[in-house]
């Protein structure tokens, strides 16, 4: 594969770098040294650590915390238990879904790996020697497992401190037309339907989250450096929790070591921390072990779905029906905007023209860690087209037409965008035929199903899956899409210095997406001032203009658009500046690669240089001093990227055991700003795709012991197991985009996992078999052959 | 216990408890945090530095172990002032994204590359194969590692 | 991430290191390559009062062949047999899946053997190949026949003031072959199911003289002895494979868990079991 750049969105020479280079990143100047600021390698002077005594069992009243012996070890300076945190009244806290969550337990404790206190001392050995010393005790209670369980009549009450909570229900949701699609179900030839489960994931960034809090008792400060995606948001949640003044809160975000979700919501050990830090005077530093990270931080998925299509018998789609339940763990702690409880899970229509859908989704609190987060995902558009990419193959195998075939008969065609969902997504643009007859042409679809009947006769097993995925990313607009109130707009400020150099401030933050990279390359793009004098900064509050943060795939769409829309407020005003220094109209002055011309006579022309030194030297009259901007984006619309997978697989009869023998992905993310890093992350998201379908997972044994705790049981693929990607695109840009982009980060996590089922179910699709849930274990993969063999 | 570590060429001499990991002994003792912590139980390779030259798990040797013994670390990849030529390849090739993975993948690509000088794919990913990157997908980190090996300079 | 304290002595030969280990008693322990000790001990399972370090002993690296046996030291890492030419069989076809590449650099042969962990890997290679485990302790050395070695989940035969200095595995003269076949769920998990195979063939082709061993499926690493004996003395085959491939599973007793369900472990052990001895008969030539 030969690398090229973008050469159809380039209107920029490479000095410059604008939209569509391989710009190599900025950012990797610093980690390629070891010289990547993580949490974790920041140390302050006087700085303490703390370790946070956690539930040994998933459900038990506490009946008695006895904190004398840790007390006692040398070096601890303090131990916080909840009630302690109560006096101060911070025992709770809010969660991004507006449930609350316990920061440390009082009452009880709900699931395994729950914070019961913590032990401040001065070396980090030492507090986990005093945390071991912690004793409490526990009255165990039965545990909830399932959210099955949870909503049995009779259940025990994990819920029992909230008012007016009389059931384990967390929610009750739906969307689209029930009426509409009964009389679609009344109208179809045949009604095909599929219930599966998708398991409980967890993000685990390689870098753990923690904090270090650090409050100046004098004046009030407070800085706390933390593991955050959206450091603004923080700091408003942060102020409200706490009570202290948010113009005294600063929150810095120092390099991530991954995200993936997992860094969006505020964690216990963030606020005790803090609580500490003002209690004591001192910073304090925590930092999960990765244990932690996986049993008590933000999770994902854990949705149980059963989806119905309407179906005439030659394959046309006529309604869906979707039933969906939610474990939500204890607390009710999904980060997605508030109007949606199941997030944006009713994207379920996927990529298909129908009339009609219904989509009923209740949750329900188990003895499980809390989370819900959207795991490179924006806010359950995985699960979603998970399911419909699921449905769709199983009802080709039903009505005997090939599953490519079911998907062209069925696909919304261009000439149909903008198009309304029938649960009111509006996608703005897309070709969703050309995409997949591509991806089928790549990998010689008519040539594999021709092997796979040769294959067959031998006794060997070989599937072909496809999963053509829509994703709907880059939320606001901030008319339907908040997070606790705040609305998900986001910003960018651009200072250009006299000497022509630029520093860009942004609300969002990376996690290794490459964004000092991709975002300077728009001002590139916009200015033509070359890509490498662009700065960008990111994650520190004080700093940087308020805005929402990284996650669900918003960074280009939102923050990428503010970035674009304030260097043209900036490119107006260098206009008119150029029309002073070359004594012409403003609207005769053209900007192109950093060169400020009159119209028909570019000859006379200065630079873009030329002209922010005289937005500080030289000025004309009456008009403001500076070249510097603030703007603040609010998207009219989702972007809706998309793409076409194609899995081919080997399936072992005798063991189960499976192999993917190629992997092709075709993507469609409208305009490409940096190809190298869209590639990257697609690369990334193909792979954490490929691990929730074969291998990664977390469970829970019948008394809510989480199986899965650590990176023995909780299982990471390497690049041993990992396939190799062919990857390919398409490019239909965004309308309403500033610069026709779409995010990108997520969409391979998106549409993948049903791409890579969807093959092992094909391989054995002739002997019957049409559902296994992931993770497709080898051992379920020869249960299923053995089953449907009799 | 007193001991002495030869840390990219420098002697570092600490008195430590024998319980101190190496990791910890590099991070907080050295003072150099290039060397990550992604795990508690040996099975992420973050913390990935060369123990006389072959790449070994900082997080599961004793510093004391290290006693008298030469370690690598990501700040010795680089000599006189140029990049090792496996750090310009990850540039080059995108071999990072967070950077988290990125100092023990290039250590472990540095031992390769010079005992291999024309590693396949199957070679590289078999020898990264004790090293857990959540961002990449390992492909640029591949390609990366083959690149800085076809430098003829590891 | 932080052990608890213990005491540490960095034994500098054989007799210093024996010395320390009597004086210790139970919570004393030898530490080789640190990749089984000290993963436990990171996470507080493991919380010895104090460690011998092994690592400064002269002499222990010792890999060689010497009157028809490979000698294994105890400082003889997992990397070291990946890399060694001295390795046959079963020992070669196991020693590259062993754990991961990092962990192979510092983990022992003898370590793992001595930690008995019955999803340890080369426990089972031994026993196929009919290895045996010298072992020193103040009055001197004697050589424990693997099979005895190996007493239980976690449990060597070894006494509290000795540790194992070397390891002897037969190298067979004549025709011979051997696989290790291993079915784990990524690089670096342990074994969901793992058999080792090794054949000895005689004048004809007859079989005379079968190893088969099994990991994971049993609380110790499992000889396969029906299987051995229904292949001593018949000719290599499909038939007889699966014959010995149905013993095996026969003799196997795994467990559900997460990593799959007992019915199925059994399956893949048949499977397996037929599938090495086949690659075992095969490489014999
Ligand atoms: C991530 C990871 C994955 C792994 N995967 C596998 C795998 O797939 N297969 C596998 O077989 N192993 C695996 N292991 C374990 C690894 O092979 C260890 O190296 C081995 O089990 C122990 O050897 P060691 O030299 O490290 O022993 P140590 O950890 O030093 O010691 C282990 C035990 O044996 C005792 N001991 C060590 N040497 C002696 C001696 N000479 N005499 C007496 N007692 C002694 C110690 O006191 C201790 O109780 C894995 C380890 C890790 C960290
Ligand atoms: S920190 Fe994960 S292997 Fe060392
Ligand atoms: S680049 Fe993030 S873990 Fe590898």
């Amino acid at each position: 594969m030969t690398k090229v750049d973008d050469t159809t969105h380039m209107t920029t020479p490479p000095e410059i770098g604008g939209i569509g280079h391989r710009v190599r990143r900025h950012e990797d100047a610093r980690f390629i040294e070891g010289q990547g600021n993580y949490l974790d390698d920041i140390v302050l002077p006087g700085m303490l650590h703390m370790a946070i005594v956690r539930s040994p069992v998933a459900h038990a009243r506490i009946t008695g915390i006895d904190t004398t012996a840790a007390s006692e070890v040398e070096g601890v300076v303090a131990v916080v238990t909840g009630e302690l945190m109560d006096q101060h009244g911070l025992a709770w806290m809010p969660t991004l879904s507006g449930d609350t969550q316990a920061v440390l337990a009082t009452d009880k404790v709900r699931y395994q790996g729950q914070e019961v206190a913590a032990v401040i001392a001065t070396d980090p050995a030492i507090a986990v020697d005093a945390a071991e010393l912690v004793e409490v005790d526990y009255d165990i209670l039965p545990a909830i497992t399932t959210p099955q369980q949870a909503l049995a009549p009779g259940a025990v009450l994990i819920r029992d401190e909230k008012e007016g909570q009389t059931d384990n229900r967390v929610y009750d949701w739906e969307a689209g037309d029930k009426a509409a699609t009964d009389a679609a179900f009344a109208a179809a030839d045949r009604v095909v339907s599929l219930s599966t489960f998708y398991p409980r994931s967890h993000p685990a960034p390689l870098e753990t989250c923690g904090a270090i809090a650090d409050v100046n008792s004098v004046t009030g400060q407070a800085t706390i450096y933390m593991t955050s995606q959206a450091p603004h948001a923080h700091r408003t949640l942060f102020a409200m929790v706490t009570g202290l003044p948010e113009q005294n809160i600063r929150i810095i975000s120092p390099d991530l070591g991954g995200g993936f979700g997992n860094k969006v919501p505020i964690y216990p050990g963030y606020v005790v921390a803090t609580a500490a830090s003002l209690l004591i005077g001192r910073p304090v530093k925590w930092i999960e072990t990765r244990s932690e990270n996986l049993i008590s931080t933000g999770f994902a998925r854990d949705y149980y779905m059963t989806g119905e299509l309407a179906v005439t018998n030659e394959g046309k789609i006529l309604g869906l029906r979707v039933q969906m339940l939610s474990d939500q763990g204890a607390f009710y702690a999904d980060a997605q905007p508030t109007k949606f409880k199941a997030g944006l899970f009713h994207v379920v229509t996927g990529s298909y023209d129908y009339p009609a859908a219904h989509v009923v989704c209740s949750g329900a609190y188990t003895n499980k860690a809390p989370g819900g987060v959207a795991y490179r995902c924006s806010f359950r558009i995985t699960e979603a087209s998970f399911l419909i990419e699921r449905l769709v193959q199983t009802a080709a195998y039903e009505l005997g037409i090939d599953p490519a075939e079911m998907r062209f008969k069925n696909f919304i065609q261009p000439e149909q965008f903008p198009y309304h969902t029938p649960t009111g997504f509006v996608y703005d643009s897309g070709d969703y035929p050309t995409a997949l007859r591509k991806a089928l042409d790549e990998v010689g679809y008519d040539q594999l199903r021709a092997e796979q009947v040769a294959a067959r006769a031998e006794g060997r097993l070989m599937g072909i899956g496809i999963a053509h995925f829509t994703e709907a990313v880059g939320a606001g607009p901030s008319h339907t899409y908040d997070i606790a109130g705040l609305k998900m707009f986001d910003s960018a400020e651009l200072r250009v210095h006299p000497t022509g150099k630029a520093i860009l401030k942004l609300g969002v933050m990376s996690q290794g997406q490459g964004h000092e990279t991709t975002f300077a390359q728009i001002v590139a793009e916009e200015l033509g001032i070359p890509v490498t004098d662009v700065k960008v900064m990111e994650g520190d509050t004080d700093n940087t203009p308020y805005g929402l943060g990284t996650y669900a795939s918003r960074s280009t769409p939102v923050a990428g658009a503010a970035t674009a829309m304030v260097s043209r407020q900036l490119a107006e005003k260098a206009k008119r500046i150029a029309a002073h220094l070359l004594e012409a109209a403003p609207e005769d002055i053209e900007l192109k690669a950093g060169e400020l011309f009159v119209k028909g006579t570019p000859a006379r022309s200065v630079t873009i240089q030329d002209v922010s030194l005289a937005a500080y030297t030289n000025m004309p009259d009456g008009m403001e001093h500076g070249l510097e901007g603030v703007h603040y984006y609010d998207p009219p619309n989702l972007t809706y990227p998309y793409g076409s997978y194609i899995v081919v697989v080997e399936v072992d009869p005798e063991t189960g055991v499976w192999k993917v023998e190629r992997m092709v992905a075709l993507d469609d993310c409208g305009v490409r700003i940096n190809p190298m890093i869209v590639e990257g992350q697609i690369h990334g998201g193909l792979t954490e795709g490929f691990a929730m379908s074969s291998m990664q997972w977390i469970t829970f044994d019948d008394d809510g012991n989480c199986i899965g705790s650590n990176f023995m049981d909780y299982l990471i693929p390497t690049a041993w197991e990992t396939p190799r990607f062919e990857l390919l695109e398409t490019c239909v840009p965004s309308p309403h985009h500033p610069i026709g982009a779409k995010g990108v980060g997520e969409s391979a996590t998106v549409g993948s996992p049903a791409a890579y089922v969807n093959a092992v179910i094909d391989a054995l699709a002739h002997l019957g078999v049409r559902n296994i849930d992931m993770p497709l274990l080898p051992d379920r993969v020869w249960s299923a052959i053995q089953s449907a063999q009799g | 216990m007193e001991v002495t570590v030869t840390v990219n060429g420098s002697d570092q001499t600490h008195d430590i408890e024998p319980r101190v990991l190496l990791i910890d002994f590099i991070r907080t003792r050295v003072g150099l945090t290039g060397s990550h912590i992604g795990c508690d139980t040996s099975n992420c390779g973050a913390c990935t530095v060369l123990f006389d030259g072959k790449p070994v798990k900082s997080c599961t040797v004793l510093a004391v172990q290290a006693d008298g013994h030469a370690v690598t670390t990501v700040e010795g990849l680089k000599s006189n002032g140029t990049l090792h030529p496996i750090q310009a390849a990850f540039k080059e090739e995108h071999g990072l994204q967070c950077g988290f993975c990125t100092p023990g993948m290039m250590l472990v690509g540095a031992a390769l590359i010079e005992a291999n000088t024309e590693p396949s794919v199957d070679d590289v990913r078999w020898a990264i194969s004790g090293n857990l990157c959540r961002c990449t997908g390992y492909m640029n980190i591949v390609t990366a590692i083959q690149t800085a090996a076809a430098t003829g300079e590891g | 991430m932080f052990p608890s304290r213990f005491d540490y002595v960095a034994a500098t030969s054989v007799d210093e290191a024996i010395a320390a280990k009597g004086d210790g008693g139970d919570e004393t322990r030898i530490l080789a390559g640190g990749q089984s000790l000290l993963p436990m001990m990171k996470i507080r399972l493991a919380n010895p009062s104090k460690l011998v370090d092994i690592n400064g002993i002269p002499g222990l690296d010792v890999l060689e062949r010497v009157n028809g046996h490979l000698r294994v030291g105890a400082l003889v890492r997992h990397a070291d047999m990946v890399a060694s030419d001295l390795t046959f069989g079963a020992v070669e076809s196991a020693a590259p899946w062993i754990s991961d590449p990092l962990v192979r650099n510092r983990g022992t042969v003898c370590g793992s053997v001595s930690h008995c962990d019955p999803e340890g890997d080369w426990n089972s290679v031994l026993l196929a190949t009919g290895a045996d485990v010298v072992a020193r302790g103040p009055s001197g050395e004697r050589v424990i026949p693997i099979g005895d070695f190996v007493v239980d989940l976690f449990t060597n035969a070894l006494n509290e003031d000795e540790m194992v200095t070397e390891i002897r595995i037969p190298v067979p003269s004549g025709r011979s072959g051997g696989a290790y076949l291993k079915l784990e769920r990524k690089v670096g998990d342990y074994a969901t199911v793992a058999v080792a195979a090794h054949l000895e063939l005689g004048g004809g082709g007859v079989i005379t003289k079968a190893g088969l061993a099994l990991t994971s499926v049993a609380p110790h690493n499992l000889k396969v002895t029906d299987a051995e004996a229904a292949l001593v003395g018949e000719m290599p085959s499909e038939a007889l494979f699966a014959e010995a491939g149905e013993l095996a599973a026969a003799a196997s007793s795994p467990r559900d868990d997460v990593r799959g369900t007992a019915e199925w472990k059994r399956q893949v052990v048949r499977t397996f079991a037929r599938r090495a001895l086949a690659t075992a008969a095969a490489s014999a030539g």
